[in-house]
């Protein structure tokens, strides 16, 4: 039988796969943006698996404002994206360094 | 080995797989088609664990909306790859490290034998005529109203955000001035009459 600590390990699993991503990519900000998703997506996994083994529908409900405040953040971040590559004409994190931070 | 069983471990081979397709590719457009990938497939799993509204609500609204704009805004912008390449070998180590540290980590707290099937058993199966929408919009409306209604204020506060930063006017482009038109007087504005001479 599927047990919780099979839900589970996939969630750490992807989880650890983007925060790779996110060190690999570092200077491509869309993909930066799509590994924030798969982090998220993991999260959502392990909600939804608890939710299912605990038979509370409360984690489904996580999840689904999970994604409404995640499909906002892609939308404003992409909209950012596009603002900031019109201005510069580069989306390399690297040289966004006008704060000198 | 159970059907059930079979289909996860399937579906969490392509997840896993696609996942480290995204980002390891070289190209942002497979990086983003493999996530959609990953979203289909971690649907499946999602319908597995009977999320079935989650699971469809993960095709259409990240499939059908967030991955369709992600790949609009990659196909749109003109990136050099080469240069956001550089330095992908040089920080593998450092990736691997981490990836791996959190991955056992995890593991250890996880696999420890805390959620095992003794101590949180697999729940039986719902009846047949089970709705898990119904169930998920009983409870949205009544318990989760504000945090519902929080939701949809931030929805509005994307569509605004993403309108106003991304709404320009081009000085040089040519456009009509409606309130200009519609003053337009017939004697004055609209027709002027030029003197010249005849040609042949």
């Amino acid at each position: 039988m599927l047990a919780l600590t099979d839900f589970l390990m996939l969630g750490a699993v992807l989880f650890s796969l983007s925060v790779a991503g996110v060190f690999l990519n570092r200077k491509n900000v869309i993909i930066l943006l799509m590994c924030i998703e798969l982090m998220l997506l993991a999260v959502n996994m392990n909600f939804i698996a608890f939710s299912h083994y605990h038979g509370d529908t409360a984690g489904q409900v996580f999840v689904f404002f999970i994604l409404t405040v995640a499909a906002a953040e892609a939308a404003i971040g992409l909209a950012i994206l596009v603002v900031l590559f019109r201005n510069r004409r580069t989306i390399n994190v690297t040289d966004l360094d006008t704060l000198k931070g | 080995m159970t059907f059930e069983l079979f289909v996860f471990y399937f579906f969490s081979i392509i997840l896993v797989a696609s996942a480290l397709m995204v980002i390891t590719r070289r190209n942002p457009v497979h990086s983003a088609l493999f996530l959609v990938l990953a979203f289909f497939t971690s649907a499946a799993i999602w319908l597995l664990a009977e999320a079935e509204f989650l699971a469809i609500v993960l095709v259409l609204v990240y499939v059908g909306a967030v991955m369709v704009l992600f790949l609009f805004v990659v196909m749109m912008l003109d990136i050099d790859v080469a240069t956001m390449r550089a330095g992908f070998v040089k920080h593998l180590p450092l990736a691997l490290l981490v990836a791996v540290a959190m991955a056992v980590e995890i593991f250890l707290v996880v696999g420890s034998g805390t959620f095992s099937l003794e101590r949180f058993p697999a729940p039986p199966s719902q009846v047949a005529n089970y709705n898990n929408t119904e169930v998920l919009g009983g409870l949205l409306y009544t318990v989760y109203m504000y945090p519902f209604e929080v939701a949809a204020v931030i929805l509005l506060v994307a569509i605004i955000a993403a309108i106003g930063l991304t709404m320009r006017k081009r000085p040089e482009t040519k456009y009509q001035d409606p309130s200009k038109q519609v003053r337009v007087r017939k004697g004055d504005d609209r027709i002027r009459v030029v003197k010249m001479e005849a040609e042949d």
